[in-house]
Formats: C-alpha cells, sequence, structure tokens
C-alpha cells in the first residue's frame, strides 16, 4: 500500500520571526476564486464612490491683488513661479509653494492686457491700456534700486495680447493689428492684417513655431506664417472667440474659446469643420489652455465655472466652482501637468488639483499599487450604469443647472423643428485672398 | 508510463566513470523528473509526455541561440514551455474570431486587452508549476483493492500529525449529528438533533464550547468566519457566537431544516418545513427575499460554489435551481422517480449528483442541463458530498463510501469504504484537507480520505494559517467585496460581457430623440450641374431613376427566381411527356 495525505507543515506557511513579513502563499487557480467578476464590479463600485468620497479638488487661493485679475502667465523654466497682471496694471509674481507673493511691479496704467514669459526665464514682457510693451527682468531689483522696465515699447495703439517666440527673440503682440516684433527694435518687424479691426489673441504654434494663430472681433480664427508677409487663412464662426491654445502634443490641433458657449478644436489643415465641438458650459467662454500631456484642456467662462474636458470629447468632465468665484477670467494648466490656476474678478487666483481625487504628496509603493489597481477597475467597468452614474455625478450651483437644462431644451426644440441631420453650426473657410 | 521514464534518465548515469560538474541546469532538469514522477501519479501522464520532449527538443535546437558569459551555449534557449494543459486551466476568454468590421480604435483596444490577458495566462500556468504542495493519493499493491484499506491501516502508515486526523467522537446519547467545517478547515460544528451543540478546533482537539439548546437541531452551519454559526432549532432560527452565548434569535426564519452560507455574497440560504427558501443578509441582519417554492417540505439543499445558485431537492424527484431574485426556480430537472434525497455540487459548478428513493445515484452535466451517469446503489445513498478534487462520498446506511471520478469513465468499486457506528445523518469534506467528516448516531467519524483536498490553498481568499491580524483584516476586505444579492444569476460572468439588446434598444431611443437614424444612409441628392440642366424638372428626373433602388433590388431578385422555378416546372412537364413518347393527336380522346 501507498499512501501520502496532505500534511502541511506550519513552518513553511509562518514566518519566522516577528520581525519578518507574513507569507502568503498563492494558487491562481480559477476554481479556488469563484465570482471574479461579481467581485471586480463590486471592487470597480466601491473605487468610484471613493473617488468621489476623495473628490477635493481645491487647493488653495492666491490673494493680494487690488483688483480683477486679467491674465497669467506660467513661468517658462520655474514651476512654482507665476505671474499674473490685474485690471489696475499690477504684476504680481507669486510663488506657488508657499503661496505667497514675492513680487509686486506698478507694470501699466490701466489693464494689464497680456503677460508672456520669455523662453529663457530671465525676464517678462507686458502689455497693457497704455499702448505699451515693457519688458522686466525676472529678478526683483536690488535694494533701494527703482522697479524699472528693461525696456519699453510705445506702439500706436492698444495691445490685447502678447505671445512670445519658442526659441527665436522674436514676440507677436495683437491689438488693431498683429504685429511680430524683434527684441531690439522699437518698431514691429512684421504687421498682419485681414480687413479686421482689432485682434483678442495671438498664439505661437509650439512645435511649428513661425506659425501663428489669432481670433480676430470679426468672429474669425486667422493663421499666420511669420516669414510670409501675408496672413495664411482664416476661418469665420458664427461668434466671436475669444482665446485660442495649441495643443502641444498635436500642434495641427487648436481650440478655442468662443462667446457661444462652446469651444471648437479644429485642425489647422482642414478648417472647414471643427474636429470637436465641446459644450457644457452656460455662459462665454474667456479662456483656454491645454495640459502639457495634450489629452485635455481647462477652460475658463463668464459663468463662473471653470471645466476640464478631455481632447476629443464634447462633454466636460470634471467642474471646478466655488461659491466665491466670480467670472473666471484666465486659466492655466501647471507645467507639471498636477494643477490648475485660475483668475477671477474676484481678485483671486485659485489653485486647483488636476486630478480631483488625487492624493497629493509622496505615495508609498502599496498606495501607488492600490490606486492604479482601483483606476483600472474604474476604466474597466465605467460602462455600467451603476458606475457611469456615480463617476459623472457633479454637484452644480442651481442657476448653472437650471441654465443647463434651459439650453438642452431649446437645443431639443431646434432639433425638433429642423428633424433633417444637419451640423449644429456653419463656418465658412477661406483662402488668403493674395495666395 | 512513469517507470519507463525513470529507467531512461538514470541510465546514462549509472555507466559512467566521473560525474561532470554540477550546474546549475542539471538540478532543474532533475526537478523536471520528480514533477513528471508525481503528476504522472495523479494520472497526468500525456503532459510529462510533452514537457520531456520540448525539452529534450530545446537541447537539440541551441544552434544559433544566444550565449552566456562564461561562453558556454545556453543548454535551454528561450522561454520555458509551458504545457497546454495548464494553459487551458487559466483560460478566461475566447480568443475574439473576427475584428474586420470593428473600428480601429476598438480593435487596438481588443488587441492590448488580448495580449496582456495571454501574458496574465501564462504567468499564472507558469506560476502553477511551482506550487509547494502536491496532493494526496492512496495505492494498493497487487491485487488489492483500496477500498479494502482500514482507516486504521492508513493511520498506521502516515505521520503522526496526519494519523491523528483519524479519530471517533462517542456521542451516543443525542445524536444523530449534523456537521460543519469552517471555510478554513480549522473548526468543526457538530449539532446533535435532541439539541447537542459544540465547537472544536479539531486538528489540536481543542473544546471551544459546548452547549444543550434543549430544542430539536436541524442544521448546524458556521457564518463567514469560526467567530459565529448558525443553528436551525425546533421552532426558529438561533445564531450563537464560538464561546456558545445566543446572539440572536431570528423569528422571521421558522422550521428551517436545511441551511447553506454563500461566503461572497454573505448571504444565508435556508429551506424550511413550511416549503419556503429564504435569505439572510447576515452582514446586515436582514431578510433578502422569502421563496414560497410550493413543492413542499424541503429537505434536502446544496450551494452551486461557482454561481451561488441554492439547489433544492423535492420529494417528487425533482431538483430545482433557485437565485433569490427570482420567485420562480431558475431551473427544475426532473432527476428521479422516487424522491431526491441528497444533492452535490462539484466546486467547479461542472457536476451535479444527486440520488434518490429509486436508490440511483446520478451523475449530470448542470451547464448544459444533461444526464452523464446513472449508478445503481443497492441500498441507495442517504447522504453525498463532494470534494474539492472531485472525490464523491456517498453514505448507504452505515457504510461511507467513497468514488473517485464518478462523471468519467463508468465506476464500478468504490475508492475508499468505511462503516461507522451508526446510520449516517451528515458528510462533509474538510476544506484543503483530505478528511471527510462524518455524522452519525454514534456521534463523529472523521475519517482520511487521501486526494480529496486541495494542496495549494491561497492566502488571500481563505487562509487556514492566518494570524489574528490576517483574519481581521480579511474580514474587512470580504465585506468591502460583498456581492449584492441582484448579481446571482447562473452565469457570473455575464456582468463582464457586452449587452448586445441594449445597444439595439439604445439605438433605437436614440432613432427617437433625434427624429432620424444617424446610421441610415443618406438620402441621393442631385448634383448641381450647369447649362440649364438642375431644373426642378430635370432633378425630380434623377432623381426617379435611383429612387427605390434597394426595393427594386430586391424585385428583381423575386422575378428572377419566380423565373426560373417556372423553367424548372417547364422542363420537368417536357421531361415527363418525353419519358411517355411522342404525342400523337388522338390522345386528347384518352381518358
Amino acid at each position: 500500500m501507498k499512501v501520502k495525505v496532505l500534511s502541511r507543515n506550519p513552518d513553511d506557511y509562518v514566518r519566522e520571526t516577528t520581525r519578518d513579513i507574513h507569507r502568503v502563499p498563492r494558487n491562481y487557480d480559477p476554481t479556488l476564486h469563484p465570482f471574479e467578476v461579481p467581485r471586480e464590479y463590486t471592487r470597480a463600485l466601491n473605487a468610484t464612490k471613493l473617488e468621489r468620497v476623495f473628490a477635493k479638488p481645491f487647493v488653495g487661493s492666491l490673494d493680494g491683488h487690488k483688483d480683477g485679475i486679467n491674465c497669467m502667465a506660467k513661468h517658462s523654466k520655474s514651476l512654482s513661479t507665476l505671474l499674473s497682471g490685474a485690471c489696475d496694471g499690477e504684476v504680481k509674481l507669486w510663488n506657488l509653494t508657499k503661496r505667497e507673493c514675492f513680487r509686486t511691479v506698478p507694470a501699466h496704467e490701466g489693464f494689464v492686457r497680456g503677460i508672456v514669459s520669455r523662453f529663457c526665464g530671465t525676464s517678462f514682457f507686458t502689455v497693457g491700456d497704455d499702448k505699451t510693451i515693457k519688458q522686466w527682468k525676472m529678478e526683483p531689483p536690488g535694494y533701494g534700486e527703482q522697479e524699472e522696465p528693461m525696456s519699453t515699447i510705445l506702439g500706436r495703439a492698444v495691445f490685447t495680447g502678447i505671445d512670445h517666440h519658442q526659441t527665436g527673440e522674436t514676440f507677436a503682440t495683437c491689438g488693431q493689428t498683429v504685429d511680430i516684433w524683434d527684441e531690439q527694435r522699437t518698431s514691429p518687424i512684421r504687421s498682419f492684417s485681414w480687413g479686421v479691426d482689432s485682434f483678442s489673441c495671438v498664439r505661437y504654434n509650439p512645435v511649428e513655431t513661425e506659425l501663428l494663430a489669432s481670433c480676430a472681433s470679426d468672429r474669425s480664427i486667422v493663421l499666420y506664417d511669420m516669414r510670409e508677409a501675408t496672413p495664411l487663412k482664416k476661418v469665420i464662426m458664427k461668434l466671436r472667440s475669444n482665446t485660442l491654445c495649441w495643443n502641444p502634443m498635436e500642434a495641427y490641433y487648436l481650440t478655442c474659446s468662443c462667446e457661444d458657449y462652446n469651444l471648437y478644436t479644429y485642425d489647422m489643415r482642414v478648417l472647414d469643420q471643427p474636429v470637436t465641438v465641446h459644450m457644457d458650459h452656460v455662459s462665454a467662454v474667456l479662456d483656454v489652455d491645454y495640459s502639457p500631456t495634450g489629452r485635455e484642456f481647462v477652460s475658463a467662462s463668464f459663468d463662473k465655472t471653470i471645466r476640464i474636458f478631455p481632447k476629443d470629447s464634447g462633454h466636460s468632465r470634471e467642474v471646478y466652482h466655488t461659491k466665491r468665484m466670480q467670472h473666471v477670467i484666465c486659466v492655466r494648466w501647471s507645467a507639471d501637468n498636477k494643477y490648475i490656476l485660475s483668475g477671477s474678478d474676484e481678485m483671486n487666483i485659485r489653485l486647483w488639483k488636476a486630478n480631483a481625487s488625487e492624493k497629493l504628496g509622496v505615495l508609498t509603493p502599496r498606495e501607488r499599487m492600490t490606486r492604479d489597481y482601483n483606476q483600472k477597475l474604474r476604466e474597466k467597468f465605467q460602462h455600467h450604469p451603476q458606475v457611469r452614474r456615480i463617476a459623472r455625478h457633479r454637484h452644480l450651483p442651481h442657476d448653472i443647472y437650471k441654465q443647463r437644462r434651459e439650453l438642452r431644451e431649446m437645443k431639443d426644440a431646434r432639433r425638433r423643428k429642423y428633424v433633417q441631420p444637419s451640423f449644429p453650426f456653419s463656418c465658412h473657410c477661406f483662402p488668403c485672398p493674395s495666395g | 508510463m512513469a517507470a519507463t521514464m525513470e529507467a531512461s534518465s538514470v541510465k546514462p548515469h549509472v555507466g559512467k566513470k566521473k560525474k561532470p560538474p554540477k550546474r546549475y541546469w542539471d538540478s532543474s532538469t532533475e526537478d523536471n523528473e520528480q514533477h513528471t514522477k508525481k503528476s504522472s501519479q495523479d494520472g497526468e501522464s500525456d503532459f510529462n509526455e510533452e514537457n520531456v520532449k520540448e525539452t529534450q527538443e530545446s537541447q537539440n535546437a541551441d544552434d544559433g541561440q544566444a550565449y552566456s558569459i562564461s561562453g558556454s551555449q545556453d543548454p535551454f534557449p528561450g522561454d520555458a514551455p509551458i504545457p497546454e494543459e495548464k494553459l487551458k486551466k487559466f483560460r478566461r476568454v475566447e480568443k475574439s474570431k473576427g475584428t474586420s468590421g470593428l473600428r480601429s480604435k476598438l480593435k487596438e483596444a481588443i488587441k492590448r486587452s488580448e495580449v496582456e490577458s495571454e501574458l496574465a495566462q501564462k504567468q499564472a500556468a507558469r506560476f502553477d508549476l511551482l506550487l509547494p504542495e502536491d496532493a494526496g493519493f492512496l495505492e494498493g499493491d497487487e491485487g488489492e483493492d483500496t477500498c479494502t484499506i482500514s482507516q486504521d491501516d492508513i493511520a498506521d502508515a502516515v505521520d503522526i500529525t496526519s494519523g491523528a486526523k483519524y479519530f471517533n467522537l462517542h456521542l451516543s446519547q443525542f445524536g444523530p449529528y449534523r456537521l460543519d467545517y469552517s471555510r478554513a478547515g480549522r473548526h468543526l460544528l457538530l449539532g446533535g438533533k435532541q439539541g447537542h451543540v459544540t465547537c472544536i478546533e479539531w486538528q489540536t482537539k481543542n473544546l471551544m464550547s459546548e452547549i444543550n439548546v434543549m430544542e430539536t437541531v436541524n442544521d448546524v452551519k458556521w457564518l463567514h468566519n469560526e467567530d459565529m454559526f448558525a443553528v436551525a432549532q425546533k421552532k426558529w432560527l438561533h445564531i450563537y457566537d464560538s464561546k456558545g452565548v445566543e446572539l440572536h434569535c431570528i423569528r422571521k426564519f421558522n422550521d428551517v431544516l436545511r441551511m447553506q452560507f454563500l461566503p461572497y455574497h454573505f448571504l444565508l440560504a435556508t429551506a424550511s418545513a413550511t416549503g419556503f427558501l429564504q435569505y439572510l443578509d447576515v452582514s446586515v441582519g436582514k431578510e433578502v427575499t422569502a421563496i414560497n417554492a410550493k413543492l413542499g417540505r424541503l429537505s434536502v439543499m446544496t450551494q452551486n460554489p461557482q454561481n451561488a445558485i441554492i439547489h433544492l431537492g423535492h420529494p417528487n424527484g425533482i431538483v430545482s435551481l433557485w437565485s433569490p431574485n427570482q420567485k420562480e426556480p431558475l431551473v427544475k430537472m426532473l432527476c428521479h422517480q422516487g424522491a431526491v434525497r441528497s444533492v452535490a455540487v462539484d466546486k467547479t459548478g461542472t457536476y451535479m449528483v444527486t440520488s434518490g428513493l429509486d436508490k440511483k445515484l446520478k451523475v449530470y452535466d448542470i451547464r448544459a442541463f444533461q444526464p452523464l451517469q446513472s449508478y445503481f446503489l443497492p441500498a441507495g445513498a442517504s447522504c453525498l458530498s463532494l470534494s474539492h478534487r472531485g472525490l464523491l462520498a456517498a453514505a448507504t446506511g452505515d457504510i461511507v463510501q467513497v468514488y473517485r471520478d464518478v462523471w468519467g469513465t463508468p465506476v464500478t468499486k468504490p475508492y475508499m469504504a468505511h462503516r461507522v457506528r451508526g446510520g449516517v445523518s451528515g458528510l462533509t469534506y474538510c476544506p484543503h484537507e483530505d478528511v471527510l467528516g462524518v455524522g452519525h448516531s454514534g456521534g463523529f467519524t472523521s475519517m482520511i480520505v487521501p486526494g480529496a483536498g486541495e494542496p495549494n490553498f491561497d492566502a488571500m481568499d481563505v487562509n487556514p494559517l492566518g494570524t489574528q491580524k490576517q483574519k481581521r483584516e480579511w474580514e474587512v476586505k470580504a465585506l468591502l467585496e460583498k456581492i449584492q444579492p441582484e448579481l446571482i444569476c447562473l452565469d457570473p460572468t455575464q456582468l463582464g460581457k457586452v449587452d448586445r439588446a441594449s445597444w439595439q434598444q439604445r439605438h433605437e431611443e436614440r432613432v427617437k430623440a433625434l427624429g432620424y437614424d444617424p446610421l441610415a444612409q443618406d438620402k441621393f441628392t442631385p448634383r448641381m450641374r450647369k447649362k440649364g440642366r438642375s431644373s426642378s424638372g430635370a432633378v425630380e428626373k434623377r432623381k426617379k431613376k435611383v429612387a427605390h433602388e434597394d426595393q427594386r433590388d430586391v424585385i428583381r431578385k423575386t422575378v428572377e427566381e419566380k423565373m426560373e422555378k417556372e423553367k424548372e416546372q417547364k422542363e420537368k412537364k417536357v421531361a415527363a411527356v418525353g419519358a411517355k413518347g411522342q404525342r400523337s393527336a388522338l390522345d386528347r380522346f384518352k381518358k
């Protein structure tokens, strides 16, 4: 007779000393793990609920401005520095880690319309209502020295925006025309106009660095090549767009924030139709900025909220608002992809997490693993109605909620009236008159 | 098979005078041989053949392979081969057949997930080779039947700790006994018909508590851990803790005869003499549902461990399958001509074994609902139990018989047999052990059944050797992962599949909401033409050309078919006439 009976030596299964870690023998046999899918589903549901529980996006606010914030700029080299310009002509430089202002510059008379950091991070440019472009040193002046600009250019008309070239010594401003400036000269090296009276925003393309795009007050978006004498293309929309931003990774896409409550993403090569229309705001969209990964962007609106959109989704994945935040004028996505900065009418700059439920600080390996696992689970079961309902739920202020409902009803009514499938708006693309 | 292979692998070592220096792969081949030996005893010889062949092949085909740092060739280039059988064990989903009609984004996602699941499958299969323990076995000598080997002989032959697992408890006063092992298999709960309830840490023989409830006890069951158990008493259902203190008396559950605990759902399912099947959520203490089975007294009950469906046996020979979400049985199977005496479902949820008053023992495939085997037992089996590795224990009177592989080839002889001191009333395998617990009128017998238990437990699921802290943590995790009773259905993987019908529904809803079908083809709009050819009349004409194009196709087809049919009939007629011969003018006067 041959016989063997299971007999486990506890020494093989129990840790040797109390300082040791516990032994966890595994067996991945599926029959030992019944209900795989329902258990995973339950975990996914729990993970989704916890995500909503931990969604506390507001990190802090920077107060100190004496008037509404009109423009903001990221420092091109330092993550922790932020530049902001207010409606009273004051420019403040902020240390984000300490959340304090370390320098105040009385830059302009009237509004500061635009602010941009030079690519090297040693100086920054501001434009204001007093028709000047000023270049400032990034370092504060020494003890006893006067706060003075490095250089000042007096223009012919009011400037409304400014952007600096990625690597070269040129920058672009917009006002009544789009001007390209050399840093060394006091007159523009090139001026573009296309029968338009004024422009509201100009942005350099981050990849094709000689390309520019601008928003004009005649409801158009115009593309330029800096090396040519005439503009390239333009597209006319139904309503005026306020600002635009290039996708930093796929730099042929640009997104513009429009007065008709929507954002439009265009492919630079095919301007006939927008690639995506991003809806959800209930008032004019005032500013837009892409995340450095190019997968998402944030938009600020007159309806006192900021929203985060995935780049190819028609609706936002997140909405941030507080009781005290008024019309949000400008918004920026930090260069480390973790934070969002919003400047609003009531003189505060707010710091938000880009991912509302993210835990800040250093994560232990186990925490990281749990986070990744939960994320995967949420992704896997995202289309289940129960999970989706919880994941999508957001609290909105009552008037925004009401306005959204109203807008939806209006849209439905319009759809019922015109049953034929048609695009929700029309636009016309023009080639450049000169070729 | 195993013997010949051993011989071949041993031969070259015998003839050699000097052994070459031992290299790291030598030990691995030895391991391989050991492994083949072990598993061939389990009856998996075909896999070994493959494994050995593959290693030999890889040894031969090493030309043009990578060299190790020391300069010598790698004798086993590439990844170690994984036997197909092991891979099959971990296969969750079939590979998608055609992705041609899908969008590229979806295609990519499917491809990526397939690669991932294949990797997981391979890793799991590879890990399976490294499991530390092997299953038990019992083999007779030449001409010796394993069923004639007595428990005493086995207990003598094995080591002391294993031998101590065969023992008898003489409890003749309050019997017959029902029993239950805790999920980890360390604790035993006994309930005598006359009211004696006791829980024992059976391996150390440590008595945890002993009470007499002074009432009839119909059934006993551990709840999710060994801190609480449920006792079905004469009138109500009672919950006690491991010290024997009564925690609850649940008056919603009366006349309970049998109980089953669903560990992942935290549900206690009870079957009562009044014909009700009730579910109690033990985590919140609420009744989930009460279903009137309308089939009389419910004294036969078991659960399918794979999908948490309750199987009930009825006096008219029917076995019915129940979930808490439906007031009607999911399935009703007529299994026996007399009453059903006992039902058991195997660990994989594939097979169901039933025994009835017609003295038959039947095996069903409960995925396809088809009978596989039917056996005739002269005395009929009163209790059945299936072990993790598929050994069937059947009690006939006071004899417990253990059968091996009842669903494969027809079995003629039992694997083991044992006579106990009285009529058997409860029969349960101990999880993770080679032990069968038998409750009978003379007390309790713990039997050694080699090869019954799963040798390698998973500590993340249940850990028999876990510390207090680990147990506590497990409890919290398990409660967080409690599956809702609404998710109990015949196929538990259904939740992870695409709901196709609802897509159709959604599409219809979309069409309704939009007022048009966004996926439908566009209406034909004639192109603009110059020189006056786009006058409204001309446009209408052009439109008419393509109007009802699809309908025309259908009509054309049907007409063609009709024509063909007519032609055929005509030909047939002509052929028939031709067979008769030439028609003459006088044929018309024929009658």
